[in-house]
């Protein structure tokens, strides 16, 4: 099953995305990586480090833990680069995509103690503030982000929270919002859709 | 569900992850003869790659050492077998505060107000909603900023503020208990002035509150230890010193 999961979602993401995805330098060292060549995946590391690791914090929680999220991603990248097929998509979305899915997969393995929500309230929110450029670019990012979920109905919005980011399969969404099953698929395909369409329209 | 005997409608929770095993190797089935699947997955998977690439954590260096060190060992092009990772867990329907207050850390606020929303639904009280209501609007301004610090003597505090709608809220955690009649308050800072911004409770842990007062020219979020009741100037050093954005 992981396996045939990671066959496709190598290719799952697409380049079109103004000042987000769009990165041929990222590509090339990814297809070099792929070749064995530990520099291009060291340089690749550096680009993308903080990025995966942001998205492992939010959804597990735990620095700790997400930082292994980011190990075990990074590994994976190296060990399946050769599957990255460039003409499906950008380096930084394939890698991002792969990095949620182990995130997830991180949550839902944690037993039923549910320690993360504890975890998860005191964990720092860490930045880079490497550099002011870097810096505003990511607030830029958040606010076309925020904006866009801020703009999306109710029960278009909660069903993609709550999936994204709290790790819910579509089943367990439904249950939580007592709506049934089929309506929040069919939501969750259009709420992505609205999301696509407004974050396209403010690139 | 009727609904699901129409494979294209798995595609949003299979790009969100949120598709159980059995029926994400369905879908993936699907999409191997599906070619407008497959560039509908590609569209909606930069969308949904957008949700978790807003922000970024540092990672310790000691992580970027463990990375390079363990590629050298590993051999290229074998899957890892994943089946232990993929169990599934349930899910409790009644989201903690503390998680609320995480994932408000983490989205900068919209998704605290979402999954307190489907809470609330279910269990708070009118006058509760209203207090969730007023936070949301602070979390969910276009222009929301989120700034965190530790706090002298243990937790943490976020402060998401909003220039355009003149309003800010302390989200903190892991707040030690206060003992004898102490509370914290809540400041703005503002050249050196100090405007009182409403108190929290002495119990502390997980609080949210919307601050008292317009944001204005304030350039920081203070909290201080006060007298029950609370003081019209600070009369300790604060615990927590948090600008806000310009």
């Amino acid at each position: 099953m992981d396996r045939g999961a990671g066959d496709r979602r190598e290719g799952d993401t697409q380049g079109r995305r103004g000042g987000s995805g769009d990165d041929p330098g990222l590509d090339e060292l990814l297809v070099r990586a792929a070749d064995g060549d530990e520099e291009a995946f060291a340089e690749l590391y550096d680009a993308l480090a903080h990025t995966v690791l942001g998205l492992a914090c939010r959804v597990v929680g735990d620095k700790a833990q997400a930082e292994e999220v980011t190990q075990d991603v990074m590994v994976e990248v190296w060990r399946t680069a050769d599957r990255f097929q460039p003409a499906r998509g950008a380096a930084r979305n394939w890698v991002l995509t792969l990095a949620h899915r182990r995130a997830v997969d991180r949550v839902r393995s944690v037993t039923a103690g549910r320690v993360r929500e504890l975890r998860a309230a005191v964990m720092e929110q860490e930045r880079s503030f490497d550099t002011v450029a870097e810096e505003v670019e990511v607030r830029e990012e958040q606010r076309t982000v925020f904006r866009c979920l801020a703009q999306l109905a109710r029960e278009l919005r909660l069903p993609l929270v709550l999936a994204y980011y709290q790790g819910l399969t579509y089943a367990e969404v439904a249950e939580a919002l007592s709506t049934p099953a089929g309506t929040i698929k069919s939501r969750m395909r259009q709420g992505l859709r609205r999301l696509h369409d407004c974050m396209e329209a403010a690139s | 569900m009727n609904l699901t005997d129409d494979p294209h409608l798995a595609v949003g929770a299979y790009v969100l992850h949120a598709l159980p095993p059995g029926e994400e190797t369905d879908f993936e089935k699907h999409l191997a003869v599906c070619g407008p699947c497959r560039r509908e997955v590609d569209q909606l998977s930069s969308a949904a790659v957008r949700l978790g690439a807003a922000e970024t954590s540092t990672p310790s260096t000691d992580l970027r050492r463990r990375v390079l060190d363990e590629i050298v060992t590993v051999r290229k092009g074998r899957s890892r077998t994943g089946g232990a990772r993929r169990r599934r867990r349930r899910w409790g329907l009644k989201p903690a505060l503390a998680a609320a207050v995480a994932v408000a850390a983490a989205l900068g606020g919209v998704a605290w107000w979402q999954s307190s929303e489907a809470d609330t639904a279910r269990e708070q009280s009118a006058q509760e909603r209203a207090e969730y209501r007023h936070l949301a609007d602070v979390l969910t301004a276009p222009d929301a900023t989120i700034s965190s610090k530790e706090l002298t003597g243990g937790g943490t505090a976020s402060v998401v503020a909003s220039r355009a709608r003149g309003r800010s809220a302390l989200i903190a955690s892991g707040l030690p208990q206060l003992t004898g009649d102490r509370v914290y308050e809540l400041w703005y800072a503002e050249s050196g002035r100090y405007r009182p911004a409403g108190l929290l409770s002495s119990a502390g842990g997980h609080q949210a509150s919307v601050l008292d007062g317009r944001l204005e020219g304030a350039t920081a979020v203070c909290v201080t230890v006060e007298p029950a009741g609370g003081s019209a100037q600070p009369t300790t050093v604060p615990v927590a010193f948090i600008s806000v954005p310009r």
